[in-house]
């Protein structure tokens, strides 16, 4: 087979042109996609069967899972857990952001505060620091504010000052900065220095540099980086179980302690952190494109827009036909 | 220094061990149009950048309206000023880039008034017609609301002297403002800068366009290797380089 014998082939596939029509009267025809319809059916078939074995094998307990699933006791769990994720990741991303600033600014002493900062957090396990928060009491029985070395003005009993919960919130917000302080910076560096440069030149002030010209622009690197932080802390929330904290995942370990039905009592928390994260995954879609504006001459259409358009486009079909 | 807008003496720069300015003393009149030729890396963008503090220079003096760029003088001595008084400092003078720099998640217009608003704390009401006029006079009053990404290059670029004039500055500056365009589209920007030379602004530009030098420049300021080699009206630069350096990058540009 050699490249020149080609184009006599392809003369050869062409139809002879029978009847003469004026360019302007040919029809296009669209490429067709086979493969993506055999692709569809093969998932389609797996997905069938993954269900049917869902229904039907009665090791799944569907009954207890519905029992369960809506009970009292579940949904308190449930709001534990939202609570641990929603104050873990905003003071995270608080202290993450200025952490983050501070690696970036010029003065070399917070450069390194934050260096240490950063090291420190993603060194320890996170286990290991939120039983260490958990027992501070057994290492300082008091905590008091003073001058150091010198005389304290005020005394905490270590056991008063935050419960088992403050005790996570703390461990989980600490750890959760270090990564959010990587993940802002790397946002930020990822904008044109231009920019920057523009925003100098133009004299607009610092701060304002930051957060009306870079930040925005950064917004579009750190977001999808912040939303796996987020649904990775909202189900790592389950690591403070060993704190006896009453979440999802303890709760759902107490309940199969006492009637032993693992299974169900497992979907019973899989499927709600299936259906929170799927909350989360359409608000970080969302946020996503409004951050988008600008980077495309279009943004590209929603899920919903491109239903829309696919129903039109099919009824306009219909009506030809 | 009676009417000098911008004068530079003995300005050097180094980055590293590499030495990009050498010495250069300029005086830019009130008024008058100064165009900085020369062969790459012979230090013009730098010395324009330094004008306006984008650079720190090593040793030498930049004025601008008589007034020290990036320092104030206590007797013998010169401190180095605060951030937000160079940033003051630099709301003064228009700086237009070879790459525009637009604000990408703005629209033109929000390009054009964020430094007002921001910098000189003008009221955004106020600001907003002006910065339409702007545009207007531009040729892109129709693409106020668009980001710059849907703006072609050359209509980029004059979105970017219209966020530089808004500032209302006693100097212009441009570096290379026509080397990342389309060829058609260079005539476009290059009106636009005439038409501000006629206006009478006070402007340096950096740029290889001999033709827009000859045309529009009062001065003609020829760089090579970190030093002014010649300078003068476009006539005797252009057409009667004295120096054989000049006459090889001049024979070779046209």
């Amino acid at each position: 087979m050699s490249i020149t014998s080609l184009p006599s082939a392809s003369t050869a596939a062409d139809p002879p042109e029978t009847v003469a029509l004026q360019d302007s009267e040919l029809t296009v025809v669209g490429r067709r996609h086979p493969w993506r319809w055999a692709g569809v059916a093969v998932v389609l078939v797996l997905l069938a069967m993954f269900v049917h074995g869902l229904i039907t094998n009665p090791g799944w307990e569907w009954p207890t899972f519905f029992q369960f699933f809506t009970t009292r006791t579940i949904f308190s769990a449930l709001g534990v857990t939202i609570r641990l994720t929603v104050y873990g990741t905003v003071l995270g991303f608080a202290l993450g952001a200025v952490i983050a600033s501070m690696r970036l600014s010029r003065s070399p002493f917070l450069q390194v505060v934050s260096w240490g900062y950063i090291w420190a957090f993603r060194s320890i396990p996170l286990i290991v620091q939120l039983l260490f928060w958990f027992n501070l009491a057994y290492l300082y029985q008091e905590l008091s504010l003073g001058i150091p070395f010198g005389p304290e003005f005020v005394h905490f009993s270590t056991n008063n000052l935050f419960g088992p919960l403050g005790a996570a919130v703390l461990g989980l917000a600490l750890h959760q900065a270090a990564y959010a302080a990587e993940i802002i910076r790397g946002g930020i560096i990822s904008v044109d220095a231009g920019q920057l440069e523009a925003a100098a030149a133009l004299g607009i002030p610092r701060l304002r540099q930051f957060f009306r010209i870079v930040l925005p622009q950064a917004m579009r690197s750190i977001l999808p980086n912040a939303a796996n932080e987020v649904i990775s802390l909202f189900k790592g929330t389950s690591i403070v179980s060993v704190m006896a904290i009453p979440e999802l995942f303890y709760q759902v370990q107490v309940i199969y302690g006492r009637n032993s039905r693992v299974v169900p009592l497992l979907m019973v928390a899989t499927v709600w952190y299936i259906v929170l994260t799927t909350l989360l995954s359409i608000a970080q879609f969302y946020v996503e494109r409004y951050f988008a504006r600008g980077t495309t001459r279009e943004l590209p259409p929603t899920p919903i827009q491109r239903v829309r358009r696919g129903w039109r486009a099919l009824q306009l079909k219909a009506r030809a036909a | 220094m009676s009417n000098a807008m911008v004068s530079l003496q003995g300005v050097h720069k180094s980055f590293g061990d590499l030495q990009v300015l050498k010495g250069v003393d300029l005086e830019v009149r009130a008024g008058t149009v100064t165009v900085i030729l020369g062969p790459s890396g012979s230090g013009k963008s730098t010395l324009l950048r330094s004008i306006n503090h984008l650079e720190k220079v090593d040793k030498g003096l930049i004025r601008i309206d008589g007034r020290l760029v990036g320092y104030r003088r206590r007797g013998d001595k010169l401190h180095e000023l605060r951030e937000r008084e160079i940033l003051q400092q630099r709301s003064q003078v228009g700086f237009v880039f070879q790459n525009f720099n637009l604000f990408g998640h703005l629209t033109a217009l929000q390009n054009v008034v964020e430094a007002p608003v921001s910098a000189q704390r003008r009221k955004r009401s106020a600001v907003e017609p002006f910065a339409l006029e702007l545009l207007e006079r531009v040729g892109v009053g129709d693409k106020a609301h668009v980001y710059p990404r849907q703006l072609s290059g050359g209509q980029q670029q004059r979105v970017a002297i219209a966020r530089a004039l808004a500032l209302r500055p006693k100097v212009l500056l441009f570096d290379e403002p026509t080397s990342a365009l389309d060829p058609e589209l260079v005539g476009e920007v290059l009106d636009v800068i005439k038409e501000l030379a006629r206006a009478g602004d006070t402007m340096v530009v950096v740029t290889h366009e001999i033709g827009f030098a000859r045309e529009v420049a009062d001065t003609v300021v020829f760089m090579d290797d970190g030093r002014i080699v010649e300078s003068g009206p476009p006539a005797a630069v252009l057409d009667n380089p004295t120096h054989e350096r000049t006459r090889s990058f001049i024979s070779k540009v046209l």
